[in-house]
């Protein structure tokens, strides 16, 4: 079932997100942009090294993926909470969902598990509604 | 407290950080030559990680060589080579060593070095690594095992005010600076224009005071190395008057120093800015006269009471 699941998933996400199966989708909150497909993996936000035409360092003819990201917070009619969680901190990735279903690590909460050195705030994070 | 944190939180003096050579063969004879250039005129050096995805003598024992020879190590740590199991080891293994300060950057990718073929790694980004530093400093590793006692740790981060999406960039310092970070190393930025922007977006989204901005400036000796980073180094733009300046000088040397004295100006000149950063492309007199003609007065035994304990033999003698 489980795998079942994945592969619906990939099928559905695959072509339209270009969905690389990290196991924990953020897409909601990066403007239904997939930070996997950023070629240094970045989950939060563009490197430094975005060209002047805005697209990537790494693959030149493709344009920056979290500058896509940022044109469709801004412009595209997505829920508020949404485009709020846009600025959080995320995580570093879980590398044992690998090729899991993030549809089913949803339901069950296992995408929120985070080690328990990154759950503690600063006092600044808690002001800045970082995730944890 | 290291000096450079001490200087930054407690005070409000002008910080110069510089960016160490990368180290290769002989690299300890190298790193007292280096050391006795910078010696007595930056409140911090900054030991490089693997810069351009190129190997070298490695972060950490530049760091460690760095304090040996008296001077005060920034430890750079990017997100390219290492896993996080790799980045805690070796910042505590800098940390064991007396190295105080560290800065935490995404860096280039493999492609653009001379090993393209490398497996590329970030296993964290950015904002995560600093994230992961403020967990250390608070005497823990990633997994929740605590470390006693905690290192002692000032913690800073990279942005680069130059790249699209310019006005995002604000909001990553935001993240950076939530997620711990205390001061901000800027990329080389050619556009004044968008270096004021970025300070005072970093003034309005109330950041100002409270994570110290030190934007970078490079000595070069001509228009070469201006033309080098504009075509080669993704992230850099250099307009295409500011090369042509240096390009049609009848003394570009000479150009290319006051365009740097310039833009160092204008860059201290900015809400929230706390300090330079110095890439020394030139290696010669310019390095001191810039200092001076920015009214930086260099340290020696005699004058300074926060100089760390200097071996004789390395000591500046003026
Ligand atoms: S330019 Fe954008 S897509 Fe390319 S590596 Fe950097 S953040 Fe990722």
């Amino acid at each position: 079932m489980t795998t079942f699941i994945a592969t619906i998933e990939h099928v559905v996400k695959g072509p339209v997100w270009g969905c690389q199966d990290c196991g924990q989708c953020v897409l909601h909150s990066t403007g239904m942009t997939c930070p996997m497909n950023c070629p240094k993996t970045l989950r939060n936000g563009p490197c430094g090294g975005v060209r002047e035409n805005g697209h990537c360092e790494v693959k030149p003819e493709m344009k920056c993926v979290w500058l896509k990201a940022y044109d469709r917070t801004q412009d595209w009619p997505l829920p508020s909470s949404w485009k709020d969680e846009y600025n959080h901190l995320r995580p570093p990735v879980d590398n044992r969902l690998k090729g899991t279903s993030s549809w089913k690590n949803f339901f069950t909460k296992r995408d929120r598990w985070t080690p328990a050195g990154w759950k503690n705030t600063t006092d600044e994070s808690v002001a800045q509604g970082v995730d944890h | 407290m290291s000096t450079l944190e001490q200087k930054l939180m407690n005070t409000t003096e002008t910080v110069f950080t510089a960016e160490f050579h990368s180290l290769d063969g002989n690299g300890l004879e190298k790193a007292k030559k280096y050391a006795d250039r910078f010696r007595g005129w930056f409140d911090g050096v900054n030991a490089t990680d693997n810069t351009a995805a190129h190997a070298h003598v490695s972060n950490v024992a530049s760091a460690i060589a760095i304090k040996q020879l008296g001077l005060e190590p920034i430890l750079q740590i990017v997100c390219r080579d290492k896993n996080r199991l790799a980045q805690q080891a070796d910042i505590m293994g800098a940390s064991m060593f007396g190295v105080e300060n560290f800065v935490a950057l995404t860096g280039d990718d493999v492609t653009a070095g001379d090993e393209p073929e490398a497996r590329r790694v970030f296993d964290t980004d950015g904002p995560q690594l600093v994230r992961l530093m403020g967990t250390l400093k608070r005497g823990e590793y990633m997994s929740g095992r605590k470390i006693d006692p905690a290192p002692h740790m000032f913690i800073g981060a990279v942005e680069n005010p130059g790249a699209p999406p310019f006005e995002y960039r604000v909001q990553r310092v935001a993240k950076k600076y939530a997620a711990g970070a205390k001061f901000l190393q800027l990329q080389i930025c050619y556009h004044q224009d968008r270096l004021e922007k970025f300070c005072a977006g970093v003034r309005d989204a109330g950041l100002a005071g409270k994570i110290a901005i030190i934007p970078t400036v490079v000595l070069v000796k001509g228009a070469r190395p201006l033309n080098f980073m504009h075509n080669s180094v993704p992230g850099i733009d250099v307009p295409a008057d500011q090369i042509a300046r240096v390009e049609m000088a009848a003394d570009p040397a000479e150009e290319a120093y006051l365009q740097t004295l310039e833009f160092a100006q204008h860059a201290l000149a900015q809400p929230g800015v706390r300090g330079l950063h110095l890439t020394d492309f030139r290696n010669d007199e310019t390095l001191e006269r810039l200092m001076t003609d920015l009214g930086r007065v260099r340290q020696t035994a005699a004058n300074s009471s926060t100089t760390n304990e200097v071996k004789d033999d390395h000591a500046y003698s003026a």
